[in-house]
């Protein structure tokens, strides 16, 4: 069941016209629509209900909420019937009551009193114990519940079990699968007394088609299902509202508490991102908070040969100091830098890039966006003038046709996909442009309308083939381009996207698309009327990723798509703070706001605030940084959560970077492939251990609330800051409020912001300002933010990565539901019941014509490294194509992948590879070597006491 | 740093670029570009490197080098 003390009003928000009516002699006004169960607990009086509850439509199943209404027959339930302007409701009568207990007491022969694990959280007993039953006169021998064949518990997922003699059948859990969810895995099967909650094919839900969103959890009224966390730990003592720290959903959760621990996370009904719902990682997957590989103790070592040394945070603080320091003054200012993380809080990123350009004297300064959405900053500013997407995820509901590009959001981005299943399940039309057959091609009542399934490397020429069809069969909306836009930009890109080269039949060569069914999908998006566009990292993370980026802002803007509800250009990013971590000033050549450095007025306000001289040229990026380690012009850095030595690409050449350092000071919550080459290590702490803000990608900006103590004593931020004043740089911070106010002072999309109307109004959209004090949901509304929208000419370069006859497989990566990113999450959690290693998807002709069979192992060499992978064949994957995730260190998924890189931005091209895959039987000798490392010397870490 | 991984980021630049008809509008992107994205240190090195002959630069990557200005002197040294 969903909170305790939480007020459900029984059916959803009705958005009609007011109607006014008399509830037990009380004149009421609600909308139309609005049912009568919703009016009355809105009126304060609420009228019993089991199978109803206000997140999924009425169902009228269970009985109980009957009423009375004068001038109608019978007893209509309350749940299914709306208000009507002068109806007259009763909702207590003998005769109610009569009817109410007796239909209890039906329920109760079948789910005896005192029989669910917590009584205090069904809503059966409580309803029971308020009628005065006791125990059901139907009870005894050859009763309801001895006559229905027992089922064992099922305990197979790892966060919740399924009692089957508590279930009272009243389909509340299927229906928010269907209608929560979107994913149909579960059905009643059987009738009458046999009538039963089944997983799939009556399976146990770990091996069923449960995705665990755990939305039937939460909606079960009894403990039929039910956490296993609150079996144990019984009722929270107290409940905060926090933001969930997985991908860039942003999803709003309340942390229940008991005992000083989190006992269990549900979504927040309030969450303007999620509307109440959660997934497998952001509900469950919150143990890694307190694993016992948890780090509480800062350690430092003067080489990476060298034992760690636990020691104080003075110690360590100092020891970081004084050698960056010494780096300095032998090599310069500009020999170290910083990395900021998306996966930490605005103010902690804030503040690093702040200690980086203030205290270290110099923009080497570049954040983990890098390496997955940076060409969205750069594409989506140039063409409409702002790094950010356009929408609120809520705009998906008024979308006619969706586009989803490089993007499976089912996997990354579960929660907004249920909002987007939705959508389609209403009759919104779908276009699937990806290499793999994402799950959204075809899933129940989902299925695409067009798949265009283009080869690794070619978006570009889709994205130009599509403009050509809307440029040259007149679907362009000129008037809106006409107010809207740079026209001497359109007409040189209408000219160039006309030209035939760039016709789907041209293209259909480049990019394996059938011209046919591209002209369909374009015209469909072009006719709308209302088309938004969602993309991922297959859009950003390839050597013309800005160009991509670009391509779909043309194609928007060319169809009239921006500006409105219903439309736009949406990137779900990654991590949890992506957008946050870009906002923030965490690129090499901006401050927050995205303000280039060499601009006098913008730095000379920050040397005001910051009081100390600034540099007005760029610094070095990521990877910028790994070849002036390289040169040794780079010697000292300080990271805060990233493990660039398994997240980014061309391992072996990463790693030389890494060791090649004089000082690396990593600050994270575990050790990992990075802290290997550390010198300094420095505890990080969880979402759960701090204040805060995290920016989703809508530009929501919502609250993280510090739930339990630091484990290692200090907030990241309050690490930032005794580093800065062992620099030598004073920073006074006491609350991340305070930083927050700083970055409103300073960045003129955030100046209205501050806690105070964050708690006040829940979240805030930036741009929040004085033009749009409540923050901005739509962007470009009436004008685009640059002024005209421009055109970019988007020739298709293709990749130098190329089949080969040495190489002649394209490897493309990915990520699955249960892990996130490089796992260093999630792989200490339960979620490895579902994915416990990185597997190679093959297509059956690949592994036919190489001998290969399921779940064997296999090579994978390309020209930059090799790795061994499990094998799975599936037609998921086009002939000719490979994919695999990127969850587990040992898989070495980046051995593979090269340096190539986005031409705008230096973003990797994680997702293309030219590839060999070869049957063997033994691991890499990277990979030997690894596991020989690992098990000569365990890492050194602390269990949390 | 790698002269080479230099020279081919400039071409890549270059080849986004070059799709404008223009050559000389296409060498001031990116001239542009660099100048604005590029640290000093990988400045100075691609502009020696086009000083000396500027093997392996695109014509459009060799004139953007060439007409690179200095870095400023008050950071990034």
């Amino acid at each position: 069941m969903y909170a305790k003390d939480y007020h459900d009003l029984g059916t959803p928000l009705a958005t009609g016209d007011a109607v006014t009516f008399e509830i037990d002699g009380a004149t009421v006004t609600v909308p139309a629509g609005t049912s009568i169960m919703r009016a009355a607990a809105l009126a304060g009086g609420d009228i019993p209900k089991l199978c109803a509850t206000d997140t999924l439509k009425a169902f009228g199943s269970c009985r109980v909420c009957l009423v009375e209404i004068e001038g109608r027959k019978g007893f209509p339930a309350s749940c299914t019937t709306e208000v009507a302007a002068g109806m007259k409701v009763h909702t207590h009568s003998e005769a109610l009551t009569k009817l109410r207990r007796g239909v209890l007491e039906l329920y109760v022969s079948e789910h005896p009193m005192g029989s669910c694990p917590d009584s205090s959280r069904c809503d059966l007993e409580h309803l029971a114990h308020e009628h005065g039953i006791g125990e059901s006169r139907f009870a005894g021998p050859a009763t309801a519940r001895d006559l229905h064949t027992p089922k064992p518990v099922d305990a197979s997922n790892p966060y919740f079990r399924f009692d089957n003699d508590l279930c009272i059948v009243c389909s509340r859990c299927v229906r928010a699968c269907e209608d929560t969810q979107g994913t149909y895995a579960l059905t009643i099967k059987g009738r009458g007394l046999e009538s039963r909650v089944c997983a799939s094919e009556n399976q146990p839900f770990l091996e069923s088609e449960c995705v665990s969103c755990g939305a039937c959890v939460e909606a079960c009224p009894t403990g039929a299902l039910m956490e296993k966390s609150v079996i144990t730990a019984g009722l929270p003592q107290a409940a905060v509202p926090t933001t969930c720290a997985y991908c860039g959903v942003g999803c709003s959760l309340i942390a229940e508490v008991t005992d000083g621990a989190v006992s269990r996370m549900v979504p927040n009904r309030n969450g303007r991102a999620n509307q109440g719902h959660a997934c497998v990682k952001g509900r469950f997957a919150y143990g890694y908070a307190t694993h016992a590989d948890r780090v509480t103790r800062p350690m430092i070592r003067k080489r990476i040969t060298d034992e760690w040394r636990e020691v104080s945070w003075d110690e360590a603080v100092a020891y970081a100091a004084s050698e960056f320091r010494r780096i300095q003054a032998q090599h310069g200012r500009d020999s170290i830098g910083g990395i900021t993380s998306s996966r930490c809080t605005n103010e902690e990123t804030f503040l690093v890039q702040k200690l980086v350009r203030a205290a270290f004297g110099t923009n080497n300064v570049d954040t983990c966006a890098r390496v997955c959405h940076s060409p969205t900053g750069y594409g989506l500013k140039h063409t409409l003038g702002e790094s950010a997407g356009t929408q609120e995820f809520v705009s998906v509901q008024y979308a006619d046709v969706i586009m989803v590009i490089g993007a499976s959001p089912t996997e990354a981005h579960p929660v907004f996909a249920s909002q987007m299943k939705r959508r389609l399940h209403a009759g919104a039309k779908l276009i699937v442009v990806d290499p793999r057959g994402i799950p959204l091609v075809k899933s129940p009542h989902v299925e695409a309308d067009y798949h265009l399934r283009l080869l690794p490397g070619t978006n570009v020429a889709v994205i130009n083939a599509l403009a050509h069809v809307v440029v040259t069969e007149g679907l362009t909306k000129e008037q809106y381009i006409a107010d809207r836009c740079e026209l001497d930009s359109y007409e040189k890109w209408k000219k160039f996207v006309s030209d035939p080269v760039n016709s789907p039949e041209a293209m259909e060569q480049v990019s394996g698309v059938p011209a046919a069914a591209l002209r369909g999908a374009a015209r469909l998006y072009a006719r709308g009327p209302n088309s938004a566009i969602y993309y991922g990292l297959g859009v950003t993370e390839h050597s013309q990723g800005t160009t991509m980026v670009m391509g779909i802002a043309n194609l928007a803007m060319a169809t009239g798509n921006l500006g409105r509800e219903g439309v736009g250009v949406s990137p779900l990013r990654g991590q949890n703070n992506v957008q946050g971590s870009c906002d923030m000033g965490s690129f090499p050549h901006e401050y927050s706001g995205y303000r280039h450095v060499s601009d006098d007025a913008t730095r000379v306000l920050f040397e005001s605030m910051w009081k100390v001289q600034l540099g007005s040229e760029p610094g070095l990026r990521i990877p910028n940084m790994f070849e002036a380690a390289l040169d040794g012009s780079f010697r000292g850095i300080y990271i805060q959560g990233e493990d660039l030595a398994q997240s980014d690409p061309n391992t072996s050449h990463v790693t030389a970077a890494l060791s090649a350092l004089e000082c690396l000071v990593i600050q994270d919550i575990f050790h990992n492939e990075t802290s290997k080459f550390a010198h300094v290590f420095l505890p990080g702490s969880s979402f759960l251990e701090k204040d805060g803000t995290f920016t989703n990608a809508e530009r929501r900006i919502s609250r993280v609330r510090k739930v339990i103590e630091p484990l290692a004593g200090l907030a990241d931020w309050e690490v930032t800051v005794r580093l800065s004043n062992a620099l030598g740089y004073p920073m006074n911070y006491t609350h991340p409020s305070q930083i927050m106010d700083e970055i409103a002072a300073l960045t003129p999309t955030f100046t209205g912001v501050s806690y105070e109307k964050l708690d006040r109004l829940g979240t805030i959209q930036w741009p929040c300002n004085a033009k749009s004090p409540d923050g901005t949901p739509t962007m470009h509304v009436g004008s685009f933010v640059r002024g005209k929208g421009k055109f970019y000419v988007t020739a298709y370069v293709p990749t130098s990565e190329r089949t080969s006859s040495r190489f002649p497989l394209l490897l493309t990566t990915g990520r699955v539901l249960t892990q996130y990113n490089v796992g260093a999450q999630t792989r200490r959690t339960a979620n490895m019941a579902w994915h416990s290693e990185d597997r190679l998807e093959i297509h059956p002709h690949d592994a036919e014509a190489r001998g290969i069979e399921h779940g064997d192992w296999v090579g994978v060499t390309s020209r930059a490294g090799d790795t061994v992978l499990r094998v799975e064949i599936t037609e998921r994957v086009a002939p000719g194509v490979v994919y695999t995730t990127f969850h587990f260190p040992e898989s070495g998924a980046n051995l593979i992948t090269t340096e190539n890189s986005d031409w705008a931005t230096n973003c990797p091209e994680y997702k293309v590879t030219a590839v060999q895959v070869v049957k063997v039987a033994q691991p890499s000798a990277w990979q030997m070597r690894r596991e020989a490392e690992i098990f000569a010397k365990p890492p050194a870490t602390e269990r949390v006491t | 740093m790698n002269i080479e991984r230099l020279v081919a980021m400039a071409n890549d630049i270059a080849a986004f670029f070059d799709a404008e008809p223009d050559k000389a509008v296409a060498a001031e992107g990116v001239r542009f570009h660099i100048a604005r994205f590029w640290d000093p240190r990988m400045r100075r090195e691609i502009a020696a490197h086009a000083v000396a002959g500027g093997a392996g630069l695109s014509a459009t990557a060799l004139a953007a080098i060439k007409a690179l200005a200095p870095p400023a002197n008050s950071s990034n040294q």
